[in-house]
């Protein structure tokens, strides 16, 4: 498209929109249609996001950091822990090792025991927490060695757990990604069915507008342009008040969790701001495609 | 100007024309007459392109009408001024927007063409009516503003199907002469017409050729009117 032709388009002729007739009807369901789905949008957007900086921040923290519980009797407990400790700082891929002391494991069991509790009573397993560097070590390998030489010792690097947290977070980013892109057809196929009406109710004007001369691009674009810039402002809307309904919600938090973590971020917020150009660019699409169609079908 | 080599025209339901063969001659002027029915309409259909013909061929401006793409078909019907039977307006414009039609399609800048625009409607008398819309028109008023837009582009040829139809004697003798008046600046006319006093009365101001449409075929009626 040359630039004059964009411009014409953007900027519009004001003879040009004279002459097809106003259509109150599909002009509101569009921009209804529109806004509506220009608002599921940012949800859409903002539920990936979210999803996806979790999948990130938890395959990321829990990768890199294991345990290693060494359960032996209090007497070979020592021995075993030093043991295992240079094994440790020996593989490649350990980033570090430290063993927490005795008043570190009793604050993570107070939850439990209370803190008053004397935990040298208890046969509480001696842990080691293990800091992956990068590249990371061998699970395997540091399993069989460690199996060799420190009985007692059982490394712990949470994949277990992780993993289908994991898989759900990015299953989750996914159907983000899928309902955005769902939300983009239903868009082009809304328009195109009140692109449709409105050019099956014209179509007398359009009759007489080719038998004075007028060629298809031009009554292309008096509907192309009409409904590119309904899809526009419709879109504009929903967005604004999708993203005020994601900036009311509480802001990111240890105790929420998933659920308040649900918004935009820093350069995030820029993204919902795409959604209304890409929502015209769809409308656009369908309105030429159904234009053309129509337009063909006519003698 | 237009020309149509041994043309057919079959609808489906059978042959309306067949072997039709005219040559409209710049700055001629010619009626086409014939019973109802007969394919007046569908004559003038195919001489703007608005049918195609199912055998012959249709020449227009040195251009084979069938060859044509949309575009092209568009940029033809600006050489050639038609004035429709039901006159064909945009309900919702004004008159003088409905007779600036052409101009606004085209692409032209109104303002350029105001003072073109305002002498051709004191031509066709709708001076006072230029802002009422085309339902409020009278059936001579809707034909005069027809005729005002099919000129407004100054085409070489102009069209007109049954013009006086829906008009008295004297609103059809006042269309009759901005017909002649355009004729004798030099454009082409055809009129489709079954009124015959209007071809005699015509006769006594141009010469006029009257072409009629009989079982068929196209007939030079001549001067035995």
């Amino acid at each position: 498209m040359s630039e004059g032709r964009l411009r014409k388009l953007i900027m519009g002729d004001a003879q040009a929109d004279r002459v097809v007739p106003p259509s109150g009807f599909t002009a509101q369901l569009t921009l209804f249609v529109s806004g509506a789905m220009a608002f599921l949008a940012v949800f859409a957007l903002a539920l990936s996001l979210a999803s996806g900086r979790l999948a990130n921040r938890w395959a990321d923290e829990l990768a890199r950091a294991a345990t290693l519980r060494i359960n032996a009797p209090a007497e070979q407990r020592l021995a075993q822990t030093e043991a295992a400790l240079t094994i440790l700082r020996q593989t490649p891929g350990v980033a570090s090792a430290r063993a927490f002391s005795a008043e570190e494991q009793a604050e993570l069991l107070s939850p439990w025991f209370g803190s008053s509790l004397a935990i040298d009573s208890l046969p509480v397993p001696q842990l080691i927490e293990v800091i992956e560097g990068d590249p990371g070590y061998d699970g395997t390998g540091l399993r069989l060695r460690l199996q060799a030489e420190v009985p007692g010792a059982v490394l712990d690097d949470h994949t277990r757990w992780r993993a289908p947290l994991v898989d759900a977070a990015r299953a989750l980013r996914r159907l983000g990604a899928v309902s955005i892109l769902l939300i983009a057809g239903a868009t082009a196929a809304m328009i195109t069915l009140a692109a449709n009406a409105a050019l099956a109710a014209n179509a007398q004007v359009i009759e007489v507008l080719r038998l004075v001369g007028a060629l298809d691009s031009y009554i292309a674009h008096a509907f192309v342009r009409r409904f590119t810039l309904r899809a526009l402002g419709g879109a504009a809307v929903g967005v604004g008040l999708g993203m005020i309904g994601v900036w009311l919600m509480p802001s990111a938090s240890n105790e929420g969790g998933f659920l308040t973590g649900l918004g935009f971020q820093g350069w995030a917020w820029g993204l919902p701001l795409l959604i209304p150009p890409l929502g015209a660019l769809v409308a656009f699409a369908a309105t030429t495609r159904a234009a053309n169609k129509r337009l063909g079908d006519l003698t | 100007m237009i020309e149509l080599e041994n043309v057919g025209y079959n609808y489906g339901g059978g042959e309306l024309l067949s072997d039709v063969s005219v040559k409209l001659a710049p700055g001629s002027f010619h009626f086409l007459t014939g019973p109802s029915g007969a394919g007046k309409t569908t004559l003038l259909k195919l001489c703007y392109g608005a049918l195609t013909p199912t055998s012959g061929r249709v020449r227009a401006f040195n251009m084979d009408v069938q060859g044509l793409d949309r575009d092209q078909m568009a940029h033809l019907r600006r050489r050639v001024g038609v004035v429709h039977q039901d006159c064909r307006f945009l309900d919702h414009l004004a008159v003088i927007e409905n007779i600036a039609l052409p101009l606004i399609v085209a692409g032209k800048d109104l303002s350029q063409e105001e003072a073109n625009l305002r002498e051709l409607l004191t031509w066709v008398g709708l001076s006072q009516r230029a802002d009422a819309l085309p339902p409020e028109l009278s059936g001579g008023e809707r034909q005069r503003a027809a005729l005002a837009r099919s000129v407004i582009l100054s085409p070489d040829v102009i069209i007109a199907d049954e013009p006086t139809g829906n008009v008295d004697w004297e609103m059809s003798q006042r269309l009759l002469q901005l017909l002649v008046e355009l004729n004798r600046m030099g454009k082409t006319i055809l009129v489709a017409t079954h009124d015959m006093a209007l071809i005699r009365a015509a006769k006594k101001q141009v010469q006029a050729r009257v072409l009629r449409i009989s079982a068929k075929q196209l007939i030079q009626a001549g001067a035995d009117l």
